[in-house]
């Protein structure tokens, strides 16, 4: 091997740089990215040079000053003396909670929907393709629209609900009553539904701008706390099973564990619900839900629901037929196949386009401005912003708190998807 | 890492220190257009008409200005905004100036850097019910479902009147006149409260406007007037001045019919003065001489503006009240030209 002399000592040149490779694809990247902060300092310093010749500067204190409008729709205490920032706190609670509603329902009726147009039966598939193509080629916002302007202008005026004395001498019927034994009344407002309350509550925790009601996250922890230990208890059974052969039963038990605790708590504390009743100009007490809200989750969830179930069809179709074949070869039913064999395997298949598809519906919630929904884009992005006139401040705001939810339900989704995708060991 | 940001920002500062924009003056010259931001529809404010051509109260100042500055009324484009979106416009440059009902106050002056500079009409804030929900009074309204439009005054105002009287109600926040309006005949609200003026021309566009009434109370002071961005002042002082030629020449007797006639004959130095007989009033501003000649010939004095557009013998039917010039009682003074 003497023959080969030593490697010549690498003498550096600049021109290496561009022409050896090996220096290539780094001076490039390089490059790019003193040009990509190049092009940010020049945006940045653009705008900061244009708003000082308008005579403004970015300053986020407005979140702090009294906000002055009032909001109809809100999951927090908020009144016009609240500030802006938790104007915006009711706003992306608002948002949250069509997301969040959207979210699940959707994807019941996704999984529901696109199970039935594999259906064997030829009406029903049918009828489930003309369900997802009307959904799904219609723009989400007519949807919305449509929705609201259905409930809005269908639905009776609250004085429509008024008995008088007279009516009642006349033996005349008011010209629209209330549903389910009088708990629920949908007027061309809202619907009224009865509101849950309990006598004793355990408080209220101030967090800035956002209002922790310690009853519900007390709640929410029993409940967690009851399924954990269901959790235990199946898995104990399924331990037993494995080693004896018998399965103990234990439906009695987790029955008793999944509500017994949460039923006993809200006893304790006084659980009652309070009824709307007709007073004055509207519907008084109960919880009042705006159209805009129904009309929002409702037509998202139908669309969104038609886009699911195709991506729930194509897992499906996915796993090849001898699956079923051979679930059927052991006697299992339809029924059985589907939620025991091939669904489970089709999640594998479903869950990342399932990801993107949660991530456009919460972004798509903003489309309440066709109907003047009141999320954050709605208070922060709309009356904040136009009375403070902080529009970039209010802009920035929004989009980094989009991203935020966005990357938060990628986070948990992959986490599922990582649970469910095929184990390789 | 922060000194290649820092040599960027140096690089770009460099970039954009030759971008120094020219005043609005020029930038509209140079286009041969006045961009005007106008209501999405407001009848007898700022609408477009059956041809297309908008028409209004508003919308004849903006003509005025064209007139004035561009000596040709119709060179304008107006762009329809509504109440959330016309000051970002403005601040935005996508328009030139702004004539949309809006109210002058120390906010939006200080605040939003915006530069009020005249009041066209003085207002104040009402509610308008239906006659069959037998309510008299505004402060009957407790527990009431109330239609607003958002980014308004009037939305701030609503709050604090409801406060104070303890009263309390339910907001429908409504995004433009249109939307207030379908919301309100449908039901969805028992009340709609905005400006009274925009009560009345919202009204008069009504099927049924015998069916609706508006209540006496008047829970706000309203001063509505053109606006243009804070710093140009050359620019709010060509708007101001159309606007006070407007209203010397309701003063002076000065209608669109007479102009030609008067600024041949007159022996007023003031009227002079103002037509561009005498002196260089245009040259101070950086516009024709005949300015002001031009607007009124363009548009009439501002009586005729109201007359024609909201007055008492339109459907709108609003009487002058305060909007009546200095000399018979109201509050519309011009400072002399001189
Ligand atoms: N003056 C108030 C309210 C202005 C406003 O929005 N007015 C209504 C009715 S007077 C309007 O112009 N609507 C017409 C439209 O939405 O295009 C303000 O400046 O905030």
């Amino acid at each position: 091997m003497a023959y080969v002399a030593d490697a010549p000592k690498a003498s550096f040149r600049p021109s290496m740089l561009i022409y050896d490779t090996r220096y290539r694809s780094i001076t490039i990247q390089v490059i790019v990215l003193l040009l990509a902060v190049l092009f940010v300092g020049w945006l940045a310093d653009n705008t900061i040079q244009n708003l000082a010749a308008k005579d403004k500067d970015i300053n986020f204190s407005f979140l702090w000053n009294r906000a002055g409008y009032d909001l109809d729709q809100q999951l927090i205490p908020y009144t016009n003396d609240s500030t802006h920032g938790r104007a915006a706190m009711v706003g992306l609670l608002n948002t949250l909670a069509v997301a969040f509603l959207g979210c699940i329902f959707s994807t019941i009726l996704g999984v529901f929907i696109g199970v039935l147009r594999l259906s064997k039966n030829w009406l029903v598939s049918r009828l489930m393709t003309v369900y997802i193509e009307m959904f799904r080629n219609v723009p989400l916002l007519l949807w919305i629209i449509m929705v609201f302007v259905i409930f809005s202008e269908i639905a009776p005026a609250p004085k429509d609900f008024k008995v008088t004395d007279e009516m009642i001498a006349a033996g005349e019927l008011p010209k629209a009553s209330m549903m389910f034994m009088d708990s629920v009344a949908v007027t061309n407002r809202g619907t009224n539904i009865p509101m849950p309350l309990v006598e004793h509550p355990l408080g209220y925790v101030n967090l800035g701008f956002a209002t922790a009601n310690l009853t519900v996250v007390a709640l929410f922890a029993l409940i967690g706390a009851s399924i954990y230990a269901n959790r235990r208890v199946a898995r104990h059974a399924r331990a037993v099973q494995e080693a004896t052969g018998d399965r103990p039963t234990i439906w009695w038990k987790s029955l008793l564990i999944l509500f017994a605790p949460s039923i006993f708590f809200l006893w304790a504390l006084g659980f009652h619900l309070e009824y709307p009743e007709l007073k004055g100009f509207n519907f008084k007490g109960g919880l009042n839900v705006a159209h805009s809200f129904t009309a929002l989750l409702l037509a998202l969830v139908l669309y969104y629901g038609a886009v699911i179930a195709e991506t729930v069809r194509s897992g499906i179709i996915a796993i090849s037929n001898g699956q079923s074949e051979a679930a059927f070869a052991l006697g299992l039913r339809p029924g059985r196949t589907m939620r025991l064999v091939i669904l489970p395997q089709a999640l594998r298949v479903i869950i990342p386009p399932l990801i993107s598809q949660f991530l456009s519906l919460t972004k798509d919630t903003s489309l309440g401005i066709g109907v003047s929904y009141l999320d954050l884009r709605g208070t922060l992005g709309g009356i904040t912003l136009n009375q403070t006139g902080r529009e970039l401040e209010c802009m920035l705001l929004m989009m980094l708190i989009y991203l935020l939810i966005s990357l938060l339900i990628s986070f948990v989704m992959n986490i599922y998807n990582h649970s469910v995708k095929l184990k390789e060991r | 890492m922060t000194k290649s940001v820092f040599l960027g920002t140096l690089a770009a500062s460099a970039l954009v220190a030759g971008f120094a924009s020219a005043g609005t003056l020029d930038d509209v010259k140079a286009r041969g257009e006045l961009i005007c931001g106008s209501n999405t529809g407001l009848t007898g404010f700022g609408a477009p008409d059956a041809n297309g051509e908008w028409q209004g109260f508003d919308v004849a100042l903006c003509r005025a200005v064209a007139a004035a500055v561009l000596g040709d009324a119709t060179k304008v484009k107006f762009v329809p905004t509504t109440g959330e979106t016309r000051f970002t416009a403005l601040a935005s440059g996508e328009v030139d100036l702004l004539v949309r009902n809006s109210t002058w106050t120390f906010s939006r002056d200080n605040d939003l850097k915006l530069d009020f500079v005249a009041v066209n009409y003085y207002d104040g804030q009402g509610f308008m019910v239906k006659k069959d929900l037998g309510v008299t009074s505004a402060k009957e309204l407790d527990g009431a479902t109330v239609c607003i439009q958002t980014g308004t005054t009037t939305e701030l105002n609503l709050a604090d009147f409801f406060k104070f009287n303890n009263i309390t109600y339910t907001p429908v926040t409504v995004a433009d006149d249109a939307e207030a309006q379908r919301q309100y005949l449908a039901g969805a609200c028992d009340a709609f409260t905005t400006d009274a003026s925009g009560l009345a021309a919202s009204r008069a566009t009504m099927p049924d406007p015998a069916n609706h009434i508006i209540l006496p109370e008047i829970i706000s002071k309203e001063p509505l007037g053109p606006v243009v961005r804070h710093g140009d002042n050359n620019w709010g002082d060509i708007v101001r001045w159309t606007y006070y030629a407007l209203l010397i020449a309701e003063e002076k007797g000065i209608t669109q019919a007479n102009v030609d006639e008067i600024a041949a004959s007159s022996t007023d130095p003031e009227v002079r003065r103002l037509l561009g007989v005498e002196g260089e009033t245009g040259a101070m501003m950086g516009v024709d001489n005949a300015w002001a000649h031009n607007a009124i010939k363009a548009v009439g004095n501002y009586g005729e503006i109201f007359a024609a557009n909201i007055g008492e013998s339109t459907p709108i039917g609003l009487a002058r009240g305060l909007n009546e010039l200095w000399s018979k009682g109201g509050l519309q003074y011009a400072p002399p030209v001189r």
